[in-house]
């Protein structure tokens, strides 16, 4: 048990005797007790390495194991707290909802503002329209935000409940209470696409109902909006602003959620940063929009290519290449040469990359993630001569990314060793990793599991990552992110290098303290 | 090129909606030369059966659970041209085309319809089916307005127009007034409204006053009586709507002023639905039996005849 005085992990707690014990003395009450054969099991855990059953876990289709993909309403609770004091709102259960905060709260390690209306039986039979009510007054009430962001789980969205009438039925019957805050509302059924669908839809409901319609638009040619998507690094969010500034002021951030999840200690604040409200009201007004993640934008390029008739381009700063096609998009646009101190970066940065260019050269990796920042990460990878030779994106879009990716992989020397995963899994992966290993993963917390069961070392780039500290305040775009990548990827190479190397003279001949 | 409107049909079960809407919707087409869309909303996917002249196989939720998900569809697959006149190709009778598509939904007892509806329609909107081309988008919708599903037809921007096929029969008129109701709910927030009933006669005694005194009570006009005909149903057997079974034909000229008289509306209301009460004092007033009144319920034949 617990003593006071030296309170320690649950990890070594669970070792002590009386809980040894307790394990011990349980296991005839377990259901499994004297029922399974061990060396059975022992056997079918090898067969499941096999390309045997690869194949057979490939020909999969109704069920998913170990997804690498959330659901939409997530998204969209990131895409509202971009926003100057807005409240995230979910149109249905509860439950739901404190799953989203738990897995914000768990990666950022900062609380994380979010309602739901808490839909149960009756509002599943009569509708959510009275939850809607009370749930927009009372949150308004109690939070006092400035904008609610309204989507919705899926039970809602299987009765079809109509979030604009709701909306403005809700408003109608609020005696005026609900007159100064703005509502904008995106259905976001948890059951289609993932979280960056989420994102999208609510991005492009923020935008569409808060700003006026085209006839009203009064172009600002030198301004230029930039929308980050679905992004978890916050220090990303900082450094791209920090890029914008250095080629004009007039570059503002569309959905900026880095203060958000970034607040000192002191007195809890419950809204933090955001963009200002005033700046989302003349979003049409901008001449360009850059989204910075092309596949978590798809709905919100429409509006704002079709509707508001803006220069639309994406961009995806992960890496040297990528970084400099944003960094020259900005110039174009600006019409400015590229400032000296993005140039010193680069600079440092190409240095840097050649300094760790041999122990990354050659290298097999396996990766997974959302769709656009694998496109920047694989492409960052092939800058480092490594050989990306798992990509697996289970919420790949239908329609065009698995192009930009050949793309992408087509400019490593190995290609043809380079396989695109779409749709596919962590439990295919775990099949790929056995039959075909690679020398590194890299992806969220959920690769652990896949590291234990394969020994191949994990590296932590991605979203979520519960069981590591701080990355997420570290940026993985422009040139410094780029410095951190390689900082990651690399140290982990010199980490496996070590770890296989530290026996003197055996395998370690020379003193390994330089590398 | 004039706006896109988009109508929606309602109705009870088993009214004669979907020969109603096709016939009219044929009508529009073959003599006005419209281009319409038509989007099946029932789950039983007949709403396209006499313009293709088969039954729609291809639903959109069909194609979408065999495919793993809707995302995994093109337009193409879902949204089949007409036949024959109805093609877009087929200049010869009209300019006009019809393009169909069903929605689709599950077995009776399983599932959830109204979502297939919901799925259906996003999926045609996001894939860009309302294409600037089109007159008309109409929307066949099953029996009552029973869940939030099948109101996603008369939600903000979707169809502005609705029209109840109702017949003279108490239970058809129960309908139509139900409908009224789900229409009222989302007039009050949007551009929704109610454009009109169709009659689709069953020949019942005072079938004309009758459902002329509704659509007068519940606000709104008979657009139109359409009398019974066998003409309907032999061209039914061939898969055919009767106008391009027999474009000349009586029956076919009453769809023909009837899809005058829709493209030409404007008559749109948002309905007053009647109270319970009401409504059996209407029916009782021009129902079956002259004087009838409150006295009459519960009353048995053999009682009246002492």
């Amino acid at each position: 048990m617990q003593v006071v005085e030296n309170i320690v992990d649950g990890q070594k707690l669970f070792l002590q005797k009386e809980y040894q014990d307790s394990f011990e003395k349980k296991k005839e009450f377990e259901s499994s007790y004297n029922s399974v054969n061990p060396q059975k099991v022992k056997e079918i855990t090898e067969w499941t390495k096999t390309w045997d059953y690869r194949e057979k876990n490939f020909k999969r289709e109704a069920l998913t194991v170990n997804p690498a993909k959330t659901c939409q309403p997530l998204g969209a609770i990131m895409a509202a707290l971009g926003f100057e004091k807005t409240m995230p709102y979910v149109h249905g259960s509860h439950g739901c909802v404190s799953y989203f905060r738990t897995y914000f709260t768990r990666h950022f390690k900062e609380p994380t503002p979010c309602v739901s209306d808490s839909m149960s039986e009756s509002a599943a039979v009569f509708g959510g329209l009275s939850n809607m009510k009370d749930g927009l007054r009372n949150c308004n009430a109690l939070y006092k935000p400035k904008m609610i962001a309204v989507s919705t789980t899926c039970m809602a969205e299987v009765i079809g409940d109509d979030l604009n009438a709701f909306v403005s039925g809700a408003k109608e019957s609020a005696e005026g209470e609900l007159d100064d805050v703005l509502i904008p509302y995106a259905h976001t059924p948890s059951f289609v696409g993932s979280h960056i669908t989420g994102y999208d839809n609510m991005m492009k409901a923020i935008l569409e109902q808060n700003n006026p319609t085209r006839s009203e638009k009064v172009e600002d040619a030198e301004r230029i909006n930039v929308i980050p998507g679905f992004e978890p690094y916050l220090g990303s969010l900082k450094e791209i602003k920090e890029i914008n500034a250095l080629f004009s002021d007039k570059i503002v951030m569309i959905g900026d959620h880095e203060e958000q999840w970034n607040t000192g200690a002191g007195e809890y604040q419950l809204y933090s940063g955001g963009t200002p409200l005033e700046i989302l009201k003349t979003a049409i007004n901008a001449s360009n929009t850059i989204s910075l993640q092309k596949y978590s934008t798809v709905q919100t390029a429409k509006l704002i290519k079709n509707k508001w008739k803006q220069g639309y381009t994406t961009c995806n700063p992960i890496g040297l290449n990528g970084t400099d096609a944003y960094v020259m998009k900005l110039s174009e646009l600006t019409g400015k040469e590229v400032p000296n101190e993005l140039t010193i970066q680069r600079g440092q940065l190409v240095d840097a990359m050649q300094d760790s260019y041999p122990y990354i050269h050659g290298k097999k990796f396996a990766l997974f993630g959302d769709p656009d920042f694998l496109l920047g990460l694989v492409s960052f990878i092939i800058e480092m001569g490594g050989i990306p030779a798992h990509i697996v994106c289970h919420n790949a879009p239908k329609k065009g990314w698995e192009a930009d990716m050949k793309e992408v992989v087509a400019k490593s020397s190995w290609s043809e060793e380079c396989q695109i995963w779409a749709n596919k899994d962590l439990w295919h992966l775990r099949s790929l990793l056995f039959t075909e290993p690679v020398d590194f993963l890299i992806g969220n917390v959920y690769g652990k599991e896949l590291y234990r069961d394969t020994g191949i070392p994990l590296i932590r780039i991605g979203f979520p990552i519960f069981d590591r500290h701080h990355l997420h305040r570290y940026s993985i775009s422009g040139y410094k992110g780029a410095l951190n990548l390689l900082t990651w990827i690399t140290n982990a190479v010199l980490d496996k290098l070590d770890e296989e190397t530290k026996e003197t003279a055996k395998t370690d001949f020379f003193f390994d303290s330089v590398r | 090129m004039s706006e896109l409107r988009q109508i929606a049909f309602y109705g009870k079960g088993g009214i004669g909606k979907s020969t109603t809407s096709q016939n009219t919707l044929a009508a529009m087409c073959h003599y006005y030369g419209k281009k319409i869309l038509i989007v099946g909303c029932d789950p039983k996917a007949d709403s396209t059966r006499l313009i293709l002249h088969e039954k729609a196989q291809n639903t959109i939720m069909q194609l979408a659970s065999e495919a793993g998900s809707v995302e995994d569809l093109e337009l193409e697959d879902v949204c089949k041209p007409g036949a024959a006149e109805f093609n877009p190709d087929e200049n010869d009778i009209t300019d006009g085309y019809i393009m169909c598509t069903e929605s689709g939904g599950p077995e009776p007892g399983v599932g959830c319809a109204g979502r297939g509806v919901i799925t259906a329609i996003n999926f045609l909107e996001e894939e860009g089916a309302y294409d600037d081309d089109l007159d008309f988008v109409s929307y066949d919708v099953l029996g009552d307005v029973v869940c939030g599903g099948f109101a996603m037809p008369i939600r903000e921007g979707k169809a502005q127009e609705i029209y109840i096929v109702m017949s003279g029969e108490m239970m058809a008129m129960y309908a139509a007034n139900n409908i009224s109701k789900g229409i009222l709910k989302y007039a009050n927030t949007g551009g929704v409204r109610l454009a009109g009933l169709i009659c689709n006669a069953r020949m019942t005694d005072r079938e004309y006053d009758l459902a002329k005194q509704l659509a007068k009570a519940i606000g709104t006009q008979l657009i139109h009586f359409v009398p019974r005909s066998n003409h309907v149903q032999r061209a039914e057997l061939r898969r055919m709507t009767v106008v391009e079974f027999s474009p000349k034909s009586d029956q076919a000229l009453e769809y023909k002023e009837l899809a005058r008289k829709i493209i030409a509306n404007d008559l749109k209301v948002i309905p007053k639905p009647l109270e319970m009460d009401d409504l059996e004092a209407l029916l009782m007033e021009f129902g079956l039996e002259d004087g009838a009144d409150e006295a009459i319920v519960g009353q048995k034949e053999e009682d009246i005849a002492s």
